[in-house]
């Protein structure tokens, strides 16, 4: 008998081929549903394991009321803000996510990013969709190089080892920012900075790939903001919550940055739409992992870890131990 | 001594204009007018040398009737098609250009259309913009892998080389189209393909960077598209006459072609409207070499070559 499984967002074609296939599940390419429908069909279906993902909060109360034959929850996101994982602990329950897949995928988007923000890709698609019709001068509209320039990295793991190495490519300087300096073959000749304010005068562009929570919020602030040299350009692809969006509109307006590239906002999807007011922004939808490519392995991984609890093996990705 | 005297037809980047002040009595173009082949010829009496840019058409006619005094022509940009090179030679003129120094700019524009284009960032950009972003969905603007994919390059030149070396560090397999094969110093790697049709044929990613007269006019044609990987991806950051408009355009609509980013077009700055009309486009306007640091550097070595044709040096900028 195949387990039962409820899915409680889409998946990709490749996904739901094979939930299809080694599950019993009601909708195999997956549903939007909400906390309380989740809980219905959990219990309706007797399902063994739950897929969600960072739409489905999972709190301490949610945890609580899940019924017993459940055994493990994946979320396929690297992300775990949504999931109480104390609760999850205290139960018993598994609970597990889908890292490194996507490290090359975010680490393409940011170096996006810093070349769309630097080379003024919103403005230019701006004339473009207009109908163009004008030639531009020789000292218009110009953007920012990339090449040769001194990147800052805040934050050091393996998605900001990933935009080094890219931006390595473009003979760029890389500096860093973390906790602890990195191995050797991992910075690989990167300078580190173990203060951030002292990194932040010697950066030409700024990227963050620091982790959530309370420890980093409004990281970059208006004092941080003013630290980077005037003309600076900033680009965010890891989360909102590291960011003091006033401050960074401020910057934008006083030209004190030349630029910032968004791929995540403090209120999702409900970004402050000053953002989108300013020209010298480069405003993309939360897609860091959006490739069939990265969101079918997401997908993949999280059904490797719940065949794997339900083997009886440890899960792959566990959120606690 | 007095300074000689500089006539310069358009408007120049700040950096530029400061040193062509100071080292020339140069005749500026605040406004940034067009100028005219008749007009050139009226501002350029007394002149020592004329500094143009790409918009200007300096046919046989002009070239022939530019006063004696001038002794030196350069212009703003690599290529010279709009100026007539045999004439410039039957009238003893020496021509200077700005090769070299916007390659690093231009490979970096090949990238970005490479990234902006199979990660949708035109549409994720218009959609956020319009305040129509309605919330993440695991399933929502999908676009395709940039990393570890094939991209086959066009026409391995200086440009060609940049973008490999840049692709190279998202560990991309690059594959080459060109005349010959180059020598391996210069391939780094590249693999080179003796026919179109395996190099089609390994292109999941395909960047046009040769130029774009005779042999190669509408080179990428309804015909080599259908050579392509199914869903592979088209960026054009050289010459627009590369592309037959038509049969892209046609390939996009129908799904044979997953996106395309294009910064130049057949006849700009009017384009195919048809291209206005698609979503997996993303389209700049002509600006692979817009940078502050490349119009700068554009504008220092055309400078040069003109100073050094003027005190009789023969500059490594010379066009032959």
């Amino acid at each position: 008998m195949k387990p039962r499984l409820i899915v409680s967002r889409q998946m990709p074609g490749p996904v739901a081929v094979r939930i299809r296939a080694d599950f019993d599940c009601p909708w195999p390419e997956g549903r939007d549903m909400d906390s309380e429908e989740v809980l219905r069909e959990l219990a309706a279906t007797r399902a063994d394991a739950l897929l969600l993902s960072s739409h489905l909060k999972l709190g301490a109360d949610v945890i609580a009321r899940l019924p017993d034959h459940v055994r493990i929850a994946a979320t396929c996101s690297v992300g775990f803000e949504h999931i109480d994982v104390a609760a999850a602990k205290a139960r018993g329950l598994p609970v597990t996510n889908t890292p490194d897949v996507l490290t090359d995928c975010t680490a393409d988007l940011a170096m996006l990013l810093i070349l769309g923000t630097c080379r003024r890709a919103h403005e230019y698609d701006a004339i473009m969709r207009a109908g163009w019709r004008r030639g531009y001068g020789l000292g218009e509209m110009l953007g920012v190089q990339v090449t040769g320039k001194r990147l800052g990295i805040a934050g050091m793991g393996r998605i900001g080892q990933a935009v080094a190495r890219r931006a390595r490519g473009f003979s760029m300087r890389i500096l860093y920012s973390n906790p602890r300096p990195v191995a050797a073959e991992d910075a690989q000749g990167a300078t580190y900075f173990a203060d951030l304010n002292e990194m932040l005068p010697h950066c030409d562009i700024l990227t963050l790939h620091a982790r959530g929570g309370p420890t980093t919020a409004s990281l970059m602030n208006e004092t941080t903001f003013a630290l980077l040299p005037k003309g600076a350009v900033f680009v965010n692809a890891s989360r909102g919550s590291l960011v003091d969006e006033d401050a960074l509109i401020a910057a934008l307006q006083s030209g004190h940055l030349f630029a910032a590239g968004l791929d995540v906002y403090r209120n999702e999807p409900a970004f402050d739409l000053r953002f989108a007011a300013l020209p010298n922004t480069f405003l993309i939808p939360h897609m860091g992992s959006a490739t069939i490519e990265t969101r079918t392995a997401m997908g993949m991984r999280a059904l490797d870890n719940i065949v794997a609890v339900l083997a009886g093996r440890p899960p792959i990705d566990p959120l606690w131990t | 001594m007095s300074k000689p005297v500089l006539l310069v037809t358009r408007r120049l980047p700040p950096a530029v204009e400061v040193r062509a002040a100071a080292a020339f009595d140069a005749r500026l173009n605040p406004e940034d007018t067009p100028r005219s082949g008749a007009d050139i010829l009226r501002l350029a009496q007394g002149a020592d040398a004329v500094l143009c840019c790409p918009a200007e058409k300096l046919d046989a006619a002009t070239i022939g009737a530019l006063p004696a005094t001038v002794k030196a022509l350069g212009t703003f940009s690599v290529g010279f098609d709009h100026i007539d090179i045999a004439a410039c030679r039957m009238r003893n003129l020496p021509v200077v250009n700005t090769p070299d120094v916007l390659s690093v700019a231009t490979a970096e524009c090949c990238m970005l259309l490479i990234l902006a284009a199979c990660r949708r960032a035109g549409e994720g950009e218009r959609m956020v913009r319009a305040g129509k972003w309605t919330g993440w969905t695991p399933t929502q603007l999908l676009g395709t892998q940039v990393s570890g994919r094939r991209l086959g390059i066009f026409g391995l030149g200086r440009i060609g080389r940049e973008l490999a070396r840049m692709a190279r560090a998202f560990g991309m397999s690059v594959h080459y189209r060109d005349v010959q094969r180059l020598p391996a110093e210069l391939e780094a790697g590249a693999i080179w393909h003796e026919d179109d049709e395996s190099f089609l044929a390994a292109s999941e990613i395909i960047s046009l960077n040769a130029p774009g007269s005779g042999a190669t006019r509408a080179w990428l044609n309804a015909e080599r598209i259908e050579k392509l990987p199914p869903g592979a991806v088209v960026v054009n950051a050289a010459r627009g006459t590369l592309v037959d408009d038509d049969a892209l355009i046609a390939a996009l609509e129908s799904g044979r072609l997953a996106f395309a980013g294009l910064d130049v077009y057949a006849g700009e700055p009017a384009l195919s409207p048809g291209y206005l009309a698609l979503e997996n486009v993303v389209l700049l306007p002509h600006l692979g070499s817009a940078t502050v640091e490349t119009r700068d550097a554009m504008g220092h070595i055309v400078l040069d070559g003109i100073e050094a044709i003027l005190a009789g040096r023969e500059p490594p900028n010379l066009v032959r």
